[in-house]
């Protein structure tokens, strides 16, 4: 209870970077965002976690500037987003979902020019980009052509180009997606890096293990609204437990077992999932009975989701 | 809406030096069409074409058929140099590379990215009329001092031009439908501009529709001034253009933001 409290006294304490109130974002008449509210701290990592047209990448883009916000009220460093737009984008470093490096240019060349939109001076510009280099482990290619990189090299020149400003805040819109597995952990390991330094990250995923590795703090988002808000563990001790049991064909007697142990069910894609307090002793009960058809697992965010919305996350 | 002064500053520069610094890279290679092109045309045109006609008559003077079109050739080299720039290269940026996306997650602005790409046609256009002037020098076609003055010339028809591309850009679902405006718009002012023969060859009423073609009036300036021949009545076609750049200039911010700004 009294680290519970402290937590919460230093959650409230550490300066906001963005605070966002009632955000919405309209296209055509269709609400693609709906009067979101969420504030992202300092040295932490908040996530964005839904399935593909939640909103996230629209939730994003207005908070780097890129779209115009429909209503709502956007704080960022203190500033009115709305207002001082330039001032806020400086300081913000931004990873977008698709590979938008300069292929024209080196890799050296990509961060260097990069530093330049940002009033950047020439000398100091050289000297983050090689730094950026080294912290990507990327100086051998320094002088490659992006066309020559692999896919996981070009993302994590793309995270190095979101830092050239030395960002407060850093945005990345689904940095993972497309990468294989080893490609996946570096960049997870560049980010826990980051986040150590004390930058703010504001990140979307839709994996599930993503979130639950880098986040602090996420929101679960659908059909432009968020629907849950907490700690990746909290959440998914809070919603689900520690365990859920899998089960591919559950049998009426299961159900029946499952009932009186008073577990919650929720069926997908031909899968019988339970959970609650006594999804282990449920376990214990029908396990011997289903052999290879039943499993007990830890629960993830995904179970969280699917509690929340009865659907699967990925689609 | 954002007040105006937020919506284009200086940071503009940043984006024309950022098409520099590729520039720079390929430049050998980039020198080698406005060096050889005047020179396949003056061959062809001079020495082939040419041999049948006899001279063509320019306020009181006699002009060979290659003096007559060496101004037209710098003329075509500027619409070239700066449309091209701003339809393929531009969409290319701004469609597959997503170059300007990424500009646009800095404190850059869509005005200040779509007015350095139309600046940076211009300046292709003005390189290349440089280098189209230096060659037809070389065949003495060209009178100087007053010559010097086509580069502002070259730098005010690129504007005019590449501000005509980036609008159309703004609206091209796909790259190759390029075809249809290069068709209706860029083919038809090669050939009736003035640049290959002296407008007064054809019907009145086309010789009237001709002066809608911006080539047109940057062919009158050009010829004027390669030749020491300035009239003040070419103040018009200065202004012209001038216009002409200034409305599609506007154009091409609107239609830029609308399609990428959501």
């Amino acid at each position: 209870m009294q680290a519970r409290l402290r937590e919460l006294i230093v959650e409230e304490n550490a300066e906001a970077l963005v605070s966002a109130e009632g955000l919405t974002k309209t296209f055509n008449g269709f609400k693609a965002v709906d009067d979101i509210s969420f504030v992202v701290r300092k040295g932490e990592c908040f996530g964005l976690l839904g399935p593909n047209g939640a909103g996230k990448t629209t939730t994003v883009r207005m908070v780097y500037g890129f779209s115009p916000v429909s209503s709502g009220k956007l704080t960022i460093f203190g500033m009115d987003a709305l207002q001082q737009r330039r001032e806020v984008k400086d300081r913000i470093g931004v990873c977008q979902q698709e590979n938008n490096l300069d292929p024209d240019l080196t890799a050296l060349k990509n961060l260097e020019v990069f530093g330049r939109y940002f009033n950047m001076n020439a000398a100091l510009r050289r000297q983050r980009a090689r730094e950026l280099l080294k912290f990507i482990k990327l100086e051998s290619k320094a002088d490659s052509k992006i066309p020559e990189l692999s896919g996981g090299m070009m993302r994590r020149l793309l995270i190095a180009r979101a830092l050239i400003n030395d960002p407060h805040l850093i945005i990345l819109d689904e940095p993972t997606t497309g990468l294989d597995p080893q490609s996946r952990r570096a960049t997870w390991e560049l980010l826990t890096q980051l986040k150590g330094e004390g930058k703010g990250i504001l990140l979307t995923t839709h994996y599930m293990e993503e979130a639950a590795q880098l986040c602090d703090r996420l929101v679960i988002m659908d059909h432009g609204r968020i629907l849950i808000e907490g700690k990746p563990a909290r959440l998914i001790e809070e919603i689900i437990g520690s365990h859920v049991l899998e089960v591919v064909e559950a049998s009426d007697e299961i159900l029946q077992v499952a009932e009186r142990k008073s577990c919650s069910v929720e069926k997908v894609m031909g899968r019988t999932i339970f959970y609650g307090p006594q999804v282990r002793e449920l376990f214990g009960e029908i396990g011997p009975r289903c052999q290879e058809g039943c499993s007990l697992r830890m629960a993830t965010l995904e179970d969280v989701f699917l509690k929340l919305t009865g659907r699967e996350l990925r689609e | 809406m954002t007040p105006f002064p937020d919506r284009l500053s200086w940071r503009w520069v940043r984006v024309w030096q950022r098409n520099w610094t590729v520039y720079i890279t390929s430049l050998p290679v980039r020198f080698l069409t406005p060096i050889l092109e005047p020179i396949l045309y003056i061959v062809a045109f001079g020495l082939g074409l040419g041999t049948f006609v006899d001279s063509i008559p320019y306020r009181g003077e006699q002009l060979s058929y290659v003096t007559f079109i060496a101004p037209g050739l710098i003329a075509i080299t500027i619409m070239f140099n700066a449309f091209f720039e701003n339809t393929y290269a531009s969409f290319v940026r701004m469609y597959y590379q997503k170059t300007f996306d990424a500009m646009l997650a800095t404190p850059l602005v869509i005005e200040e990215v779509i007015t350095a790409e139309i600046a940076w046609g211009a300046t292709l256009a003005f390189i290349a009329s440089a280098l189209v002037m230096a060659v037809v020098s070389a065949f003495g076609l060209l009178v100087y001092p007053c010559s010097f003055w086509i580069l502002p010339v070259a730098a005010l028809g690129g504007i005019a031009f590449g501000a005509v591309g980036m609008s159309i850009t703004a609206l091209m679902p796909n790259i190759d439908l390029f075809n249809v405006p290069i068709f209706l718009f860029i083919t038809p002012m090669f050939l009736f501009s003035g640049t290959f023969f002296p407008l007064v060859t054809l019907p009145v009423w086309a010789q009237k529709f001709a002066l809608l073609f911006p080539l047109t009036h940057v062919t009158i300036i050009v010829r004027a001034l390669g030749r020491n021949r300035w009239v003040p009545e070419q103040w018009w076609s200065v202004g012209y253009l001038a216009v002409f750049a200034a409305f599609f200039y506007v154009l091409a911010l609107i239609l830029m933001r609308r399609r990428l700004i959501k």
